[in-house]
């Protein structure tokens, strides 16, 4: 089989994993919600054997065994790629990238979809390095239009008609 | 003999224009996805299952396969020209590929892939006609019990045994389970993880899940780490045209990756990438110019491509007979035949011929077409991958917003959209596989049911597990498949 293919067993690390023991630890509490919320799933004696909450106890019980098991990779040095590891996420892109998403939530209600998807374009364009944020909002533009009267209307899905839908709509003749 | 008077009939269904046009814009539609990275078959799916609610259901089967079909055909592309590989499946093919491309043999990389995914791809859908007759005839004993365990066999080989590491496969397949759990217990009529929220109640919906983790994971791990210095993509350079010699050492290769593909994509099991490796593994064996491998050898284009072809063809085998999806296009599918009300098993066969009939039918003719797509009109799909990155992801999240906000118009749906596409981040980051995920999220339920039901029968007897001979072996495999590997490697490092 090729090398590169097959994961190569890594070597045990010294030290620990800092951010792989973070995340599961962040599992384990995932199990205990989930095991909590099992618990308060009212059983009724009827199917008190065969009930709701079988299924879900058998998953948190098991995100709970595997989340422990992660622990204790993360414990002995983790389980990251040295590859990735090496690899810091470039905060600035994802705070762009996030900004966008954000005012994607804010704006959709209020100004509509084409107005809120131009924003987000251009923030994400930017997340990903783009200078030129003019010609990325021309071409958001055209294309969250385009989306929106060619594939939602094609569709029937309603995604949020804005200002500029329905005064485009308005349009005799148009649409 | 049934089966050909069945597939006459399919093709009486598939040759209708509205379906051979829904065949078109699948392949198309299919092809240019699978050439974007960023984009896959699942994800598209996903996005298009609003369309359940307009059209009829062959219709939408017919585009949804020939999205499926034409996602591999312009993987591949991808992989040859960019040395991407958008699935872990096309990985082979990136690996010798895209050593031809550089070596000035683009041509024939594409060529050798366009028509040994053709040759297997129509195989393997020969495969399911033929085989799915049979599979329904054993499926017809099967009862809830065996159904339960088939399926924990199907969690334990796609989660633990496809990926690299058991632990974190199957940490994703029991999140999947659980947000398949969220919302009313449809048989107690007990709600259950809904922390309250009205919206919940449904559940939680595939397309949110399938969205977050394909499209804005995606998008977020791309930005964060986007200086790694983008890929080039290698010209296509190389005649079109394969020589008399590319033919000899492609046509086997062909033949044999479908043959190693289909018989591993149709068990219950699932994996296109085993076969892939497989087909590599036997190819460098078997060749004459053994040393060619590693510096752009044909054969190791042509067998993983049909391999990974033929698998494709082959998981539709037991999605269609006996509703059990092995990977996350499948499952996806298979919660659009519920979103119609349909229950893909057993009974399908005799309940919706004209379904899947149609369906298969419309694949052999979507090959033809994805052929025709693939090779002399390959420069427009190339043209393609010269779209700049931050228009590509800026797309795709205007794309992921339709999809979730469309379902309904609830900025909230939004809300999960961008926290589940934070966690798709971080399991991509840390080395999660996805697709455990949407399997356990689809099949996770139906499990639960086939649980419960087998449990209601035995009079809460637990052992009926156990007892019954089928339940019990297929049982077995999957403790075999759990721990071969864990014992392997003892038994290689005691030695």
């Amino acid at each position: 089989m090729p090398e590169n293919v097959v994961e190569a067993r890594l070597p045990p690390r010294a030290g620990v994993g800092k951010s792989e023991l973070a995340l599961s630890l962040g599992l384990l509490a995932l199990s205990g919600l989930v095991l909590w919320q099992t618990l308060e799933i009212p059983v009724s004696p009827i199917y008190a054997r065969v009930g709701p909450t079988i299924i879900p106890m058998m998953t948190a019980l098991g995100l709970c065994a595997l989340s422990l098991a992660l622990i204790v990779m993360a414990l002995r040095g983790g389980w990251q790629t040295d590859e990735e590891r090496a690899y810091r996420a470039d905060p600035k892109a994802l705070a762009w990238l996030a900004a966008g998403l954000l005012a994607n939530i804010l704006l959709i209600g209020s100004a509509g979809f084409t107005i809120a998807s131009v924003v987000m374009f251009t923030l994400a364009s930017k997340a990903f390095g783009s200078t030129r944020l003019a010609r990325d909002a021309g071409i958001g533009f055209a294309f969250a239009l385009a989306s929106y009267f060619g594939f939602a209307k094609a569709l029937g899905i309603n995604i949020g008609a804005g200002v500029l839908e329905r005064a485009l709509e308005a349009v005799p003749g148009l649409f | 003999m049934d089966t050909f008077a069945h597939l006459a009939d399919g093709f009486a269904v598939a040759l209708t224009p509205v379906n051979l046009m829904w065949c078109l814009v699948g392949v198309t539609l299919g092809t240019a996805i699978g050439v974007l990275p960023g984009l896959g078959p699942g994800l598209t799916i996903a996005l298009l299952l609003p369309i359940t609610f307009k059209v009829e259901p062959t219709a939408a089967f017919i585009l949804f396969a020939g999205i499926y079909y034409g996602a591999m055909y312009g993987g591949s592309t991808t992989s040859i020209l960019l040395n991407t590989p958008g699935e872990s499946a096309t990985i082979v093919t990136a690996l010798e590929g895209n050593k031809m491309a550089r070596g000035g043999r683009a041509g024939a990389a594409l060529a050798t892939s366009a028509i040994g995914s053709f040759v297997a791809g129509t195989l393997g859908t020969l495969g399911i006609a033929f085989l799915a007759p049979v599979v329904v005839d054993v499926a017809l004993s099967f009862g809830p019990a065996d159904y339960f365990s088939l399926m924990v066999l199907a969690f334990i080989t796609v989660s633990a045994v496809l990926g690299s590491s058991a632990l974190r496969g199957l940490a994703a397949l029991f999140l999947g389970i659980w947000l398949g759990l969220i919302g009313v217990d449809l048989q107690t009529g007990q709600a259950r993880f809904t922390f309250g929220l009205q919206e919940l109640l449904d559940g939680v919906n595939v397309i949110v899940v399938a969205v977050g983790l394909f499209a804005v994971g995606e998008t977020l791990y791309m930005a964060a780490r986007r200086h790694s210095g983008g890929d080039e993509i290698v010209p296509l350079r190389g005649s079109l045209w394969m020589t008399a010699e590319e033919w000899a050492r492609s046509w086997k290769a062909w033949l044999r990756g479908a043959a190693l593909g289909f018989p591993i994509g149709a068990m219950p099991a699932g994996g296109a990438e085993i076969p892939t490796f497989l087909s590599y593994y036997i190819e460098k064996k078997l060749s004459r110019k053994p040393e060619e491998f590693g510096r752009g050898a044909i054969e190791g284009v042509a067998g993983p491509e049909a391999a990974n072809n033929a698998s494709a063809a082959g998981v539709l085998v037991p999605m269609l007979t006996l509703g059990l999806p092995t990977s996350a296009t499948a499952a996806i599918m298979l919660s659009a035949f519920q979103s119609y009300g349909i229950n893909p098993g057993p009974m399908l066969l005799t309940t919706q011929p004209q379904l899947v009939w149609g369906l298969i039918a419309s694949l052999l003719i979507g090959n033809v077409m994805l052929l025709a797509l693939n090779l002399p009109m390959i420069a427009i799909w190339v043209k393609m991958l010269q779209i700049p990155a931050p228009i590509l992801y800026a797309g795709i999240l205007v794309f992921a917003t339709i999809g979730t906000y469309g379902i309904s118009q609830s900025p909230v749906d939004l809300v999960l959209l961008y926290l589940i596409g934070a966690m798709g981040f971080l399991m991509r980051r840390y080395d999660f596989p996805t697709a455990p995920v949407i399997i356990g999220m689809i099949l996770g339920p139906l499990a639960e049911q086939n649980f419960r039901q087998a449990m209601t029968i035995s009079a809460g007897d637990w052992t009926v597990f156990f007892t019954r001979p089928l339940s019990a072996s297929i049982l077995a495999l999957a403790l075999l498949a759990l721990l071969a590997p864990k014992l392997y490697a003892l038994a290689t490092r005691a030695r």
